[in-house]
Formats: C-alpha cells, sequence, structure tokens
C-alpha cells in the first residue's frame, strides 16, 4: 500500500488537478464531437483518443522538469526551428499553393508547428537573461526573433499559424513589460499600416477578409465555409439538434467538419447552452493558467506562463470567432476539440509547461 | 536602481505588482473578448435562429421532379402510334464541368462517342440553359452503364440517367399528322409560362413541337410528381422524405385509321402531295397525308445534324405538311361548288343549257376551254361530268365575284378549318375585299369583272388548302351539315379513365334544298361513271362521286399543254375530291398530286385506292399508276 500511495503521489504530484480536470472535460466533448463528425465515413475518435493518449504522456513528462531546465532548450528549439523554416522557404513541399512542409524522406514534417513552443521559450529565455537591466533595445530585439519566424510562416504562406506564433511571441513581450506607450503606439501605427498591409496580403487572404465582410459575394467559393458554418450554429438555437443530429454535419454542408469547424459542429448539435458551456471551459482554463502565472516565481516562468496561457485564449477566440463568422478564416484548431495530433501534442506541451511551473514553484522560491 | 529605463521599478514586488496588473488586464480582455463571442451565440442561436432553420431546411430538402409518362396515341383501332420506352443516357451538366472537351475526351475511352455525338452536343448546347444537363450519347447498353459507373469519380458533372423516351413504332407513317417532340426551346418555355405551366414542367425537357404532340401538349404531358428528397452537400440524395406520384398524360384516341393511312401514303409512291379523307358524318379524319414524309423518331434525341440539314436542303421539303399548309388552286374540283352556288342563288336551273364554241370572250380577252371546237350543248351535268370550262367562265360572269365568295366562304374554303393540328393555311378566296386587304397600290386593289371569269374554273387567285377542299367536298356529301375536321376522337383521362368526345356537333347547318345537292351529287356520280373520273373508278364495287381538277402551275398562253415536254416540276398539279358511297357517304377525299399532270392521270387513282380498302378491305398491289391514257380536261 504505502509502495502504491507513492507511485501514485509521485505520478500525480507535479499534476495541476484543476487544469487536468478542465481539460479532461473539454477533451471529452471534443470526443464526441470528432465521433459525430467523423462516424459517418471514417471514424476518427478513436484515433483522437491515441493523440490525447500521447498529447498527456508528453504533458506529464514535460511537468516533471523545472522551468529551469526547460529553459535550456530555449535556444536550440529555437534555432533549429528557424532553420526549418529557412529551408521550408527554400526546399519545401508545396501543397495546394502553400510551402508548409518539409521532407524528412519517411515522413512530413511542418517546422511553424514547432515555432508555437520555441518562440516563446526563446523570449522567455531572453528576458529572462536580461532581467536585471531591460531597456528598449532588449524590446526591440525581442521584436526581432518576433519577426523573423513570423515573417517566414505568414510568407509559407499560413497566416493563421503566423498569428499564434506571433502571437505567443507578443504575449512573453507584453507580459515582460512592454511599455504602454509602445504598445498603444504600435496600434495606431498598425492602423495606419492596414492599407500597406492589404497590397502586401494574398489574393486568398484578401478574399478572406472580403467574404467575411459579406460572406453572400461568394456563396459557392471562399463565402461557402462561413455561410454553412453561420447556418450549422444558427439552427442550433438554445438546446441544439442534438448528438449525431446536426444535418449540416451529417450531410457534409459544413467543410473541415472534425479539424478547424468542428466548433460548427458541436454548436450546431449542443446549441447556445453547449456554447456557453464550452466557453466557461476555456475561461476556466485560461483564468487557472493566469492565476498559475501570477504566482509563478521567475520572470521566465511568469512571461512563458502567461503567453502559454494566452495562447490558449488566441486559439480558442480566433476559431470560434471565425466559425461563428467574425473573424477571417484562418487555419487555427479549437484546443484540445479540433481532430489532430500534432495541433493536441503542442497544447500539452503548454499544459505540461504551466503544471511544472506551478508544482515547481516553491522550489524555485527557496 | 536597475531599472533606469520608462519604468524604472523601485523593488522587485512592485515589478511582480505591475506583472499582476497586466495579468489582471489580459484576464479583462479575455473575458471581454469572450463575451464577445457568446454574444455573438445568442444572435446567430435565438435572435436569427428561425431565419437559419429555414436555411438549413433549405439546405437539406431538395424537391426532385419525377416527369410523367407521356399520353400514349393510338389509331381509331387501337393501333400504337406514338409511346415510352425508358433507356439509360449518359449526360453532361455543362456548368459542373471545367474543361468540356477534356470530359468527353475521357469518356470517349470507356464509352463509344463518335463525331455525330459531339456535334449534337454542340447543337443542344448552343439550344439549351446551362444549368440542365444534357445527353451526349443515349441508349446506353448495360455493358456501358457499367462501365460508366465504374469510373464515375473521375468524371463530375456526368451522370447516367434512366430517361423515358419517346417512339413512334410506325415510323414515318402519319408524321405529319402526329407531329414530333424536342427539347424545350425559349419559344416554349414562353409558351409553358403563358399557359401558367412552369411548376408542371420543371423535370421535363422535351415539348411537342409539331402536329398532335404539339396541339394536344397539355393533356399529353401528364401532371409532374415530386419527391422530396434529403440531400448531402454534393447534391447526392440520401434518403427520401415523402413522394408525390406523377400522374401519366392523357391517351388520345385518332379517329384516324391507320392501315387506311399506310395505304394512302403508299398510294403516293415517291410523288408529291397531300391526301384529307374525312368522315362526313362526323368531320372525323380517317387519313392525313402529306408526302414525303419524315421518320419523328429522328426528332426524339436531338436530331443529328446532318439528317436536319438533309431534310430542309431536300427539294421535296418534307417537313412541310402540304394538306394544311399547301394552298392550291382548286381547279375544275371549283365546279361542283360553282353549280351548286348557282343552283342555290337561282342564277341556273339544272336543265338549262349553254352551246360551247370552246371559248368564251369578254373584255376583248378569248378564255379558251381545253378541249378545241366545245363541248356543244352542255347543260349542268355535262358541265361537270366533262368539266366544260365555257359554261363556268359564263357563270362566273353571270354571278359575279360577290356571291361566288359568298358562298365559297360558307363551306369554308379561305378559311382555317380549325383542325386539331397547329399551323393551319389560310388559303385565298378571292374577292373585292380580299384584294383591298392583299394589295397596298390604289391601281392593284381595283377587282376586274374580267378576274372573276377564270375564278369560276378555280383559277386565278383562288388558292385552297386540301383541308379546306376535304371538308367543302364531305358538306357537299353530308347535305349540308359541315363538322370540324379533327383528327382525335377521344381523350382518356388516365386518372379516372373518363373519355372525353371530341366534336360531336356539327358546326354549321347549311341550309341548301336538298334537292340542289342531289343534282350535283348525281353529276359527280357522272363524273365517275362516264365522265374523267370513269377510267379510275371502272368496275369498282360501289357508287361514287368525284370530280376531277388541274391547277395550273404554270402558265401557258394560249398554246398547247402536253405534259409529257415539259420538265416535272412545271407540270400541273393534279387534283381530285370524291366522296362514296353516294347514296350514304362514309368517306370524302381530297387528292392533291403535285405535278401530277391532269387530276384524272395521277389524283383520281389515288382516291379508287383508298375508297377501295375503306369500303372493301381491298389491299392495293404498290403504288398507284398514274394513267397515261386519261382523258385531258381543261
Amino acid at each position: 500500500m504505502e509502495i502504491l500511495y507513492r507511485i501514485r503521489s509521485r505520478l500525480v504530484s507535479n499534476l495541476d488537478m484543476p487544469l487536468l480536470g478542465i481539460t479532461a472535460l473539454l477533451m471529452l466533448a471534443g470526443l464526441a464531437t470528432v465521433f459525430s463528425a467523423t462516424y459517418d465515413a471514417n471514424n476518427r475518435a478513436l484515433s483522437q483518443l491515441v493523440n490525447m493518449a500521447v498529447g498527456l504522456a508528453v504533458m506529464w513528462g514535460v511537468a516533471q522538469f523545472p522551468p529551469q531546465k526547460l529553459m535550456r532548450f530555449a535556444v536550440p528549439l529555437y534555432v533549429v526551428g528557424v532553420i526549418l523554416l529557412v529551408l521550408v522557404f527554400l526546399v519545401g513541399i508545396k501543397v495546394n499553393g502553400a510551402r508548409r512542409w518539409l521532407s524528412l524522406g519517411f515522413m512530413r514534417i511542418q517546422p511553424s508547428e514547432i515555432l508555437k513552443i520555441a518562440m516563446p521559450l526563446m523570449l522567455a529565455w531572453y528576458f529572462q537573461k536580461y532581467e536585471a537591466a531591460l531597456k528598449l533595445r532588449h524590446y526591440c530585439v525581442a521584436g526581432l526573433l518576433l519577426i523573423v519566424p513570423f515573417g517566414l510562416i505568414a510568407k509559407q504562406p499560413d497566416l493563421g499559424t503566423a498569428i499564434l506564433v506571433g502571437a505567443a511571441g507578443f504575449y512573453v513581450i507584453f507580459f515582460a513589460g512592454l511599455p504602454w506607450k509602445v504598445i498603444i503606439g504600435m496600434i495606431t501605427a498598425g492602423a495606419g499600416a492596414a492599407p500597406f498591409v492589404w497590397t502586401v496580403l494574398h489574393d486568398y487572404q484578401r478574399k478572406r477578409i472580403l467574404t467575411l465582410i459579406d460572406p453572400s459575394t461568394d456563396p459557392l467559393g471562399s463565402g461557402y465555409h462561413i455561410i454553412q458554418s453561420t447556418i450549422a450554429i444558427g439552427s442550433g438555437g438554445i438546446f441544439g439538434k442534438g448528438w449525431l443530429e446536426g444535418t449540416q454535419t451529417h450531410l457534409e454542408f459544413i467543410p473541415e467538419r472534425h479539424t478547424d469547424f468542428i466548433f460548427a459542429v458541436f454548436s450546431e448539435e449542443r446549441g447556445l447552452i453547449g456554447c456557453t458551456i464550452l466557453a466557461i471551459l476555456y475561461l476556466l482554463l485560461i483564468a487557472r493558467g493566469l492565476m498559475i502565472t501570477a504566482n509563478a516565481s521567475t520572470l521566465f516562468a511568469r512571461v512563458l506562463g502567461g503567453s502559454i496561457t494566452l495562447s490558449f485564449f488566441t486559439y480558442a477566440f480566433v476559431n470560434m470567432g471565425m466559425v461563428s463568422g467574425i473573424l477571417p478564416v484562418v487555419g487555427v484548431p479549437l484546443p484540445f476539440m479540433s481532430y489532430g495530433g500534432t495541433a493536441l501534442v503542442t497544447l500539452f506541451l503548454g499544459l505540461g509547461i504551466l503544471m511544472s511551473i506551478q508544482s515547481h514553484r516553491m522550489l524555485v522560491k527557496k | 536602481m536597475r531599472h533606469r529605463f520608462a519604468y524604472p521599478l523601485s523593488s522587485q514586488d512592485s515589478e511582480l505588482d505591475r506583472f499582476r496588473f497586466r495579468i489582471a488586464f489580459a484576464a479583462g480582455a479575455v473575458l471581454l473578448s469572450f463575451l464577445l463571442l457568446i454574444g455573438r451565440f445568442i444572435y446567430l442561436q435565438i435572435v436569427q435562429h428561425d431565419y437559419y432553420v429555414t436555411r438549413a431546411e433549405d439546405n437539406r430538402i431538395s424537391l426532385v421532379p419525377i416527369p410523367p409518362n407521356r399520353g400514349v396515341i393510338v389509331d381509331r383501332n387501337g393501333v400504337i402510334l406514338a409511346r415510352n420506352y425508358s433507356a439509360f443516357t449518359l449526360e453532361i451538366t455543362p456548368s459542373k464541368v471545367d474543361d468540356l472537351e477534356a470530359t468527353i475526351d475521357g469518356l470517349s475511352t470507356i464509352i463509344e462517342i463518335q463525331a455525330k455525338d459531339r456535334r449534337r452536343f454542340k447543337k443542344l448546347m448552343e439550344e439549351s440553359k446551362s444549368f440542365e444537363s444534357l445527353p451526349i450519347r443515349t441508349r446506353l447498353n448495360d455493358q456501358d452503364v457499367a462501365r460508366f459507373a465504374a469510373n464515375r469519380y473521375r468524371f463530375p458533372g456526368v451522370e447516367v440517367k434512366a430517361r423515358l423516351f419517346r417512339q413512334y413504332p410506325l415510323g414515318s407513317l402519319a408524321s405529319h399528322a402526329l407531329g414530333y417532340i424536342n427539347r424545350i426551346n425559349k419559344t416554349d418555355l414562353a409558351d409553358i409560362e403563358r399557359n401558367d405551366q412552369e411548376a408542371n414542367y420543371r423535370g421535363t425537357d422535351h415539348i411537342g413541337k409539331t402536329g398532335l404532340e404539339k396541339s394536344y401538349e397539355f393533356q399529353l404531358h401528364g401532371e409532374t410528381g415530386y419527391e422530396e428528397v434529403e440531400i448531402d452537400a454534393g447534391g447526392r440524395a440520401v434518403r427520401s422524405l415523402s413522394r408525390t406520384p406523377p400522374v401519366s398524360g392523357n391517351n388520345l384516341t385518332l379517329t384516324l385509321d391507320v392501315k387506311l393511312q399506310e395505304i394512302a401514303e403508299k398510294a403516293f409512291g415517291d410523288r408529291r402531295g397531300a391526301l384529307v379523307a374525312l368522315e362526313p358524318s362526323t368531320g372525323g379524319l380517317l387519313a392525313l397525308v402529306s408526302t414525303p414524309t419524315f421518320d419523328p423518331n429522328l426528332f426524339v434525341d436531338g436530331i443529328r445534324t446532318e439528317d436536319w440539314e438533309q431534310l430542309n436542303a431536300s427539294g421535296d421539303r418534307p417537313m412541310i405538311n402540304r394538306a394544311l399548309n399547301g394552298a392550291y388552286p382548286p381547279g375544275s374540283t371549283f365546279k361542283p361548288f360553282m353549280a351548286l352556288a348557282a343552283l342555290e342563288s337561282g342564277k341556273r336551273t339544272p336543265s338549262q343549257a349553254i352551246a360551247d364554241p370552246g371559248f368564251f370572250n369578254f373584255g376583248g380577252h378569248t378564255f379558251r376551254d381545253d378541249k378545241k371546237g366545245g363541248h356543244g350543248l352542255v347543260d349542268m351535268y355535262k358541265s361537270i361530268v366533262q368539266s366544260c370550262d365555257t359554261y363556268y367562265y359564263m357563270l362566273a360572269n353571270d354571278m359575279g365575284i360577290d356571291l361566288i365568295a359568298r358562298f365559297m366562304g360558307q363551306i369554308g374554303l379561305g378559311q382555317r378549318t380549325g383542325i386539331d393540328i397547329e399551323g393551319e393555311s389560310e388559303g385565298v378566296l378571292p374577292s373585292p375585299e380580299w384584294k383591298k386587304r392583299r394589295f397596298k397600290r390604289p391601281e392593284q386593289q381595283k377587282w376586274f369583272a374580267g378576274e372573276t371569269i377564270s375564278i369560276g374554273i378555280g383559277q386565278g387567285y383562288n388558292a385552297y388548302t386540301p383541308i379546306q377542299l376535304a371538308q367543302a367536298t364531305a358538306a357537299l356529301a353530308n347535305n349540308g351539315v359541315m363538322y370540324r375536321p379533327h383528327l382525335v376522337k377521344y381523350i382518356t383521362d388516365t386518372k379516372s379513365g373518363e373519355k372525353t368526345m371530341i366534336e360531336p356537333k356539327p358546326i354549321r347547318t347549311l341550309t341548301w334544298k336538298q334537292q340542289n345537292i342531289d343534282t350535283i351529287k348525281k353529276a359527280m356520280v357522272g363524273v365517275n361513271r362516264e365522265g374523267t373520273g370513269a377510267r379510275a373508278f371502272a368496275g369498282a364495287e360501289y357508287t361514287s362521286g368525284g370530280k376531277t381538277g388541274t391547277a395550273q402551275v404554270f402558265s401557258l398562253k394560249g398554246s398547247d399543254y402536253k405534259a409529257g415536254k415539259l420538265k416535272q416540276e412545271l407540270r400541273d398539279h393534279a387534283l381530285f375530291i370524291a366522296f362514296a358511297p353516294a347514296e350514304d357517304p362514309k368517306i370524302a377525299v381530297a387528292v392533291l398530286v403535285e405535278n401530277g399532270g391532269f387530276g384524272a392521270q395521277s389524283a383520281a387513282p389515288i382516291a379508287r385506292m383508298v375508297f377501295d380498302y375503306y369500303l372493301l378491305g381491298k389491299q392495293p398491289k404498290g403504288p398507284a399508276k398514274e394513267d397515261e391514257n386519261a382523258e385531258e380536261e381543261e
């Protein structure tokens, strides 16, 4: 008994139960929805369960490391990530007009995924390094570290991932104390530069923004996704059509219904009540993450934890926003709901880091 | 201290406070963002819920029209003239296909597609709406269907459909009466809209173009059924929700006797012409012939370009229904009606005779009789039996154009008969009023008394369709009781089985004196017994009345007409009107043979064959022969 107890305590001691509990509920909802979205043809629920198991293992593993040890990975991971991005730019595989993949002969990898973690890790490491004397130039250097991979990913083009990576990096800089004046200045400059950005955007990106403003201009083209997903959400009503009962889903009107548009499936079948519960679960997840971050002991842990937590927010908000038609369509999955191994592992990696920060806060303080 | 930048921190704690403020700020921003999202959900799922439910239902449910079976057409004895059969077609929806050429090339590797199929498809595309699916191949066999099914994924926008095709099992027989169906074009669409039938024609892509197929289109079509199906985003039907079955079109039973029709058509051989045979007591058409004919089956799945060109390029113009659209001078077949008019108006008595010198002088112009030296003393009987022109030159002069026009108008000449096929010609009933309407310049509008003279022998401006002549002959045979000529005897409602008879009532009863009618009939019987029709009706086992006629195609001013020396297309048109049995006429005909020479020579033998079959059941051997020794007339 004693041994069993110790094993158990060893297993769970570094895990944060509130975080795990919320995530478990999200995963359950996700599994049920993936099942509903795919059971007609090629059921992905089981394979998503495997993805989740792998993700949980990664999370558990990462949670065992104290944050200081994670710092060691920051520079190598970032450097390798950027090199791979450059390689993608040079010799990447083109799929559907976008160069996002790198072939390793036996498998393909998507290096931009690495940057989702490498970016906040690198910037957190950088700020930790200069913690004692942060000056404007440090923020400038951080900005530069951010902009290079961001640019490479946006160039692929993969606006969704670029936004996620850019946001993760920005959150680090924000929590590291980027002066409000600079933030306000950037927002003003950004608004001023919007017309210029418009000219730089790819045609398909512009189209997505235009169809967001009025999806009916292109009902069978790029407006189709938004029109069909808003029909799914709206027709769900307060209580939803019931699990496996969504007509938009099962008659295949919703494109990419088990991945990026899984929220349309969920809200069609679960209605406003389901949507609200889901939103609350994400809010709780973020709240718990911010609590952990607020109590973290080092600058590194704080900015990293804050960035990871807000990344969860970005994922959830951008995804639900695009599916419900208030944000342009960018390829962002819904955290713990959308089908897909890579994204899930990245998310669990973030969770693991948060748990590591939480469980090692005392150690560091001493 | 260490921080000299914008926010110099005095202590570690104040740095933590600033950090926690930013955490709180972020939390606030997150909360706001989520409230915005929930606001959006409330808007979509409560405020706009009904709208999106409708949209989702519209997405999901599709009404698929089920076209009805087109009504069947049978002759008076139940012989099928038009029916339907089911066959598979390979169809392309051009709007769903990116590269049409490549698609057709690809299809031709699994299913035989000939150059003519491609040409027809191109023609169909030009004529149709782009969202329609159009056949590239019709009548696929089971192997073709299976091969395509295995390769279907390669050809989006291409599908195999089971369709009902119209079939005319007797081919070209009675094609001018039946007409044909073909794909709906813009004119037809306007027609459908005018009749408020758009909903009923959803799913229908063929429509009657000519003949009975056109005039009874809305009877034959039937009621389109609907199936409510649940469809997926690809438009594939997932399951059926409800079904309203179609109601087949009504069947037509014709007055036509197809055996008689066949005999009449064959009697023409390869000559151009028309024949209308009808039942005097009802107006029902027993045969409606216009030669040459065409095969209506050619049109059903879109006529091939070369077939269409061949039909149009032919100098014989097989697409023209000569019985209804051809207007010809009636020639001497006009004479019995002139004689009847004379009796009715009191301008002549039967026994009143004239001395015929072989010509008639009027206003310095000589009108010739074709018999040199004349017919001698001619009374009414002889004037018809021997077809004496001089008698009628004089009669016309005595009657005047107004009286002639009034009488001929009464028996339907120069007016559409109202037969149940569209596109009938009016013909020309000459009168001073007609001339005023017809010509623009005042000097042309005036009626000259000299023009009345040649009207008397059925020449001049006179021009009537064979159906008008047949109707007039039937009116005479039926003692003045006129019926509208019609082809459909009754319509059978497929739902109730109820039969609707067509036109059992006379349209007009002319109050002629029976004595006068008998005089004319007797003279017409004389024609076939001892006059111009006698050779054609030699040995007939029934009595018949007839009148030969010749319509001038080429004006030979005063010189002799030698048929053999003229080119065929310059020969006169031969005409013959007749009825039999004379005592109680069961059949009346008008026969026209274009460039057939004399009526007695080529038209009367055809009428004989028709009568022999209809009254005695005699089968002829081969087409009617031209009678080279027929007595000349006019």
